[in-house]
């Protein structure tokens, strides 16, 4: 075992260069992953059966393909379109598709955001019948029952589950190393393994840093969790 | 162009071989597992609460490049000091079933302690007064039982390695996404061959996700349901 290259100053610097990437890139993809969630599963469970069934057929598809197969349909596949091609150059958006890190948010973003509907959904669904009957009594509209008492509960008694996706999140951003000139932990792990052939040592300092990360934002639920989910706790006297 | 397609499908086959492969070390791993955890064995179960809460900790692709790099390093110097002349490669295909095992087993061991757990404790006395030893007991009453418990668990499980399996070509081994990969680098239509590829692993999780609802049909046979 050699650690005296893992903790050189320019080792040090490339890990640290990794986890800005690594928590920039689960942080921006559950950002922009969480809204399209909700709007996904509002669709999923609103009244239109086109939109459940399009959305359905969405969710289906994300969560039956692997996310490395989704990030190289974007960041390779996409450049096959010559009507895509023409425009990346100079047409915004388009010209995001050539950089690495917005086709890696791209394809997070929208498989977190096939998983957190299909949660959401479900919570939305079991949400119990007496809130939403009471919240009508009081003459609330369709919006403003969804609005102020189902979304607010259901994003509540997700919040167990959905700390799972985040955690299996922190741990696909380690795909984002499959993407040419991304540099997370993993990337920057392999980068010190070929720079200096010590996989053991380059490796388990990646495999630390995602275990403190997942430590911490288990915690971080956790607290969450106590502050948010109060009302559904055991009673005690 | 053709042949690529159909070079993509023959890689199947090693898709579903790495995750049959992987799932049998993962069970066996779980079985152990869970039994560890369940055993009240002081040592027993902080080792196996170690193993669960490390790995489900760590990225999997982390860990299959630890083994697959680190792996065939490290048992080489163990080798050379045990002063044998012999080396021992590490290929893709055994550091991708034993990680995807070893990982999966982490999981598999707290859906089948779950399992175990929701079956009610009398059986397991009553089995006991029977006379019946350790193994009876699993094979009779045990087993049996815990399938229908852990079936829901084990489906998810099983759904997220078959997709942890395209993390594999990373390490070299040429399944689906590797060939895949290799495809759209000597054509120009990377697209078609990804969602090719997408299409075949979307074909893979939906005829499993059929055959387990069948078997849980079958171990739920004679079980009451409430209904509201």
């Amino acid at each position: 075992m050699n650690w005296e290259v893992i903790f050189r100053q320019e080792s040090l610097a490339l890990y640290g260069e990794g986890i800005v990437t690594t928590l920039w890139l689960l942080a921006s993809s559950l950002a922009v992953g969480g809204v399209l969630a909700i709007v996904f599963a509002l669709a999923l469970t609103g009244p239109f059966v086109w939109l459940q069934r399009i959305v359905g057929a969405y969710t289906f598809v994300i969560r039956g393909t692997p996310l490395l197969i989704q990030v190289y349909l974007i960041y390779y596949g996409l450049g096959q379109f010559e009507w895509i091609q023409a425009r990346w150059d100079n047409t915004w958006p388009w010209t995001h598709f050539k950089e690495p890190f917005f086709c890696a948010l791209f394809a997070f973003s929208l498989n977190t955001a096939g998983y957190t509907a299909e949660m959401l959904a479900g919570a939305i669904r079991e949400t119990s019948v007496g809130e939403i009957e009471s919240a009508q009594a009081f003459g609330m509209s369709r919006f403003q029952v969804m609005l102020r008492i189902v979304l607010p509960s259901a994003m509540r008694r997700t919040l167990p589950a959905y700390s799972n996706e985040v955690v299996m999140m922190l741990h696909s951003t380690s795909l984002a190393s499959a993407v040419p000139a991304m540099l997370d932990v993993t990337a920057a792990a392999s980068r010190i393994y070929s720079d200096f052939y010590l996989p053991f040592e380059a490796y388990l300092a990646a495999a630390a840093i995602y275990l403190t990360c997942t430590f911490c934002l288990i915690g971080l639920f956790k607290l969450a969790e106590r502050h948010f989910l109060v009302h559904l706790a055991a009673r005690t006297h | 162009m053709s042949a690529y397609y159909s070079s993509i499908l023959y890689g199947s086959l090693l898709t579903i071989a790495v995750s049959l492969a992987a799932l049998a070390v993962s069970v066996v791993l779980g079985l152990l597992g869970a039994a560890a955890k369940l055993s009240g064995r002081t040592a027993l179960v902080a080792l196996a609460t170690v193993y669960t809460t490390i790995i489900r900790g760590i990225p999997e692709l982390v860990l299959m490049l630890l083994v697959f790099y680190g792996g065939s390093i490290g048992i080489n110097t163990l080798l050379e000091m045990s002063g044998s002349g012999a080396t021992l490669d590490i290929n893709p295909f055994m550091a991708g079933v034993l990680t995807l095992g070893f990982i999966y087993g982490a999981y598999m061991t707290e859906t089948f302690r779950g399992a175990i757990l929701a079956i009610p404790r009398g059986q397991f006395e009553a089995a006991a007064a029977f006379g019946m030893g350790p193994v009876q007991i699993f094979l009779r009453i045990t087993a049996p039982q815990m399938v229908r418990y852990a079936l829901p668990g084990f489906t998810n499980n099983w759904l997220v390695l078959i997709k942890a399996t395209a993390l594999v070509s990373l390490i070299g081994l040429q399944e689906m996404t590797y060939l895949a990969k290799q495809a759209s680098a000597a054509t120009r239509s990377p697209f078609a061959f990804f969602l090719f590829t997408a299409g075949l692993f979307l074909l893979y999780t939906w005829a499993s996700l059929v055959v387990l609802r069948k078997l849980h049909a079958h171990y739920s046979l004679g079980t009451r349901r409430g209904t509201l």
